[in-house]
Parts: C-alpha cells; structure tokens; sequence
C-alpha cells in the first residue's frame, strides 16, 4: 500500500474517535474560557501539551487555585499510561529514525493508540505503519486545536453540554476496536479482569485505578495463557 | 508564576512518558515476558476506561436500566462478538443508544 493510502487509512480510522472526542475539547474550550484563559493560553495548551485529561485537570485545578507543582505532579501521574502505550509500540519503531520517533510520541492519544492498535489487531503487515499513524495523529492533532478553539469561542453559552450523552461515542468506538480482537482465552481473561477491576478501583484519585486495573489485567492474561501452555 | 511555564511543565511529563520507550526502543533490552506482557496493552487499557466511562454515571457506580450507556454498551458488546467486526459493533452501540435515548425522551 502507498504512503498516501496508508496516511488516509489512518485518517478514515480515527474518525469515530475524532467525533467522540470533539465534545471533549469543546468543553475544555469552555471552560478554559469560565476560569478567564486568553484565547491564545486556551488553543495554545491544547498545542503545546496536547493530551486531553491533561488539559481538564489543568484547569480544574487552576479553577482551585492549586499550586503549579501540584498540577504538574498529578498531569504526570494521570499520562503514565501513555508510557505503556508507547512501550507496546516498541517492536514497531525500531526502525523508525529518531525524527519520526519523536513527533509521533508528541502525538500519542489514547484515540490514535486505539486506531493504531485496531489497525495491528486486524492486520499483522506492519510496513507503512508510521504513516498511518502519521494520518491519525495529525487528524486528531487538528480537530482537538479547533474544538478547543470553538467551545472557547461558545463558552458558556451551551450550559450542560458534558450532559449530553457524547462520552457513548467514545465507548462504542473503543468497544468497536477491543471485542472484535478478542481471541484467545487469555484475551478474553485480560478484557474481563480490566471490567471489574476497572469498576472497583474508579474512586482512586489521578487515575491510579486505571493504571492499576491495566497491570493486574495484564497479569491475569499472563497467567492464564502461561497454564495452557 | 507565568501561565506559560505552567504549560511547558505539562507539555514536559505529558511528552517524556510518550516519547521515552519509543526513543531507546533499540537499547532495551526486554525480556520475552514483559514483552508478551505489553502486548495486552490494548486491550487491558481501552478495557479498563470503557468499564469506567459505562458502569459510572455523573461519578456514581449505576448498573440499572436507567444506565442508558452500559445498555448501549453492552449492545455493542454483544455485536462485536457475533460480528466480530468494528464497524458495525460501533454503529450497533449508537442505535441502541439513541433509540434508548427517543424513548427513555
């Protein structure tokens, strides 16, 4: 496949994930806008950090008046799971130059993780990987800058808009890459203990929960495939 | 303290976490453990957040009928078995939700 057809691949995949996660900007856009962020401070976050959860937590603790170092210590603690993101991804960058390398870290979402993910999950050729990857990143890169921008623009003329419903989108699209990968039984095993442990540790505070529940899911996929071999 | 320092900083621990297993991908050596470990990445992370994004509602553990996503979720579940297909998992999940949604009004 051509790098053009690739990089549209990779566009056409993260779609539904750039639609689920348009609202999300929109709302910190808003806001941004509520605690008195500049236009520029605003889009300018969202360029210069670029990770959602990131952005919310900035600005409620802004909002709280918490002291920098508190937010940067909780902003790092919430992205360790992009590490593992980008630790699964190693065997596929190894022959990627250091100037791929980098400007696709920067570009690492849990939506282009997702699409990156589906796209290895269905299809094991990997070659031309990047540019797909390179398609879904600068995809969901633009539309995060422009709705930051429109709900900053909005602000609080749309009262309640996190009351829509919106977050189902992303949990169909993620559910839409997870099930139909689901194989084998240590899969199955992994996806199930990641459900419950999910729900028993949601009330930990900075995310820890997730992290959590991933690795003790992690482990109970190992297990079970380690006992029938 | 300038906002813009505040932005460098969580533009530093949001990138480094990113960047650093891909920057020494090569010097790594990971045994074949953790790396079959990694590979359950996907699922055990996507997992975990669509568990917490259905079953919780406004911050509140919420498993019964009114609990409009889990319904739609589990519709797509449901279908990405049978199917075993993104697509249509993804469009299944948005029907139920929205017919939910048109009567639940």
């Amino acid at each position: 496949m051509s790098n053009k057809r690739q990089f549209l691949d990779g566009v056409v995949a993260t779609m539904p994930l750039v639609i689920a996660a348009f609202p999300f900007g929109v709302v910190y856009g808003a806001m941004a806008q509520t605690i008195e962020l500049t236009v520029l401070q605003t889009v300018g976050m969202s360029a210069i950090v670029f990770a959602g959860s990131s952005q919310f937590i900035a600005v409620t603790l802004l909002a709280s008046a918490a002291s920098f170092p508190i937010i940067v210590f909780t902003i790092f603690i919430v992205n360790l799971r992009h590490m593992l993101y980008s630790a699964n991804l190693i065997k596929r960058v190894q022959h990627w130059p250091q100037y791929w390398r980098a400007p696709l870290a920067f570009w690492l979402t849990d939506e282009t993780f997702a699409a990156v993910s589906g796209r290895l999950l269905t299809q094991s050729d990997a070659s031309g990987l990047r540019w797909f990857y390179f398609g879904s990143a600068i995809f969901m890169y633009s539309f995060w800058q422009l709705s930051s921008l429109l709900g900053f623009l909005l602000g609080q003329t749309i009262p309640g808009l996190s009351d829509w419903g919106l977050e189902i989108a992303m949990i169909v699209a993620f559910i839409g890459i997870v099930v139909p990968a689901l194989k084998a039984r240590a899969e199955w095993v992994c996806a199930l203990t990641a459900v419950v442990a999910g729900i028993f540790c949601y009330d930990w505070p900075h995310q820890t929960g997730l992290l959590f529940s991933a690795v003790i899911a992690i482990v109970a996929g190992l297990l079970v495939e380690r006992g029938q071999a | 303290m300038n906002y813009w320092w505040l932005v460098f900083a969580m533009a530093l621990v949001t990138f480094l976490p990113r960047y650093l297993p891909m920057a020494f991908a090569n010097k790594l050596k990971l045994s074949p453990l953790l790396l079959r470990a990694l590979e359950f990445v996907p699922i055990a992370v996507l997992s975990v957040i669509i568990a917490q994004a259905s079953f919780y509602r406004g911050g509140e553990l919420d498993v019964g009928f009114s609990n409009l996503h889990l319904l739609a979720a589990t519709g797509a579940v449901i279908t990405g078995i049978v199917t075993r297909q993104m697509f249509s998992t993804i469009v299944a999940g948005l029907l139920v939700f929205s017919m939910l949604k048109l009567i639940a009004g």
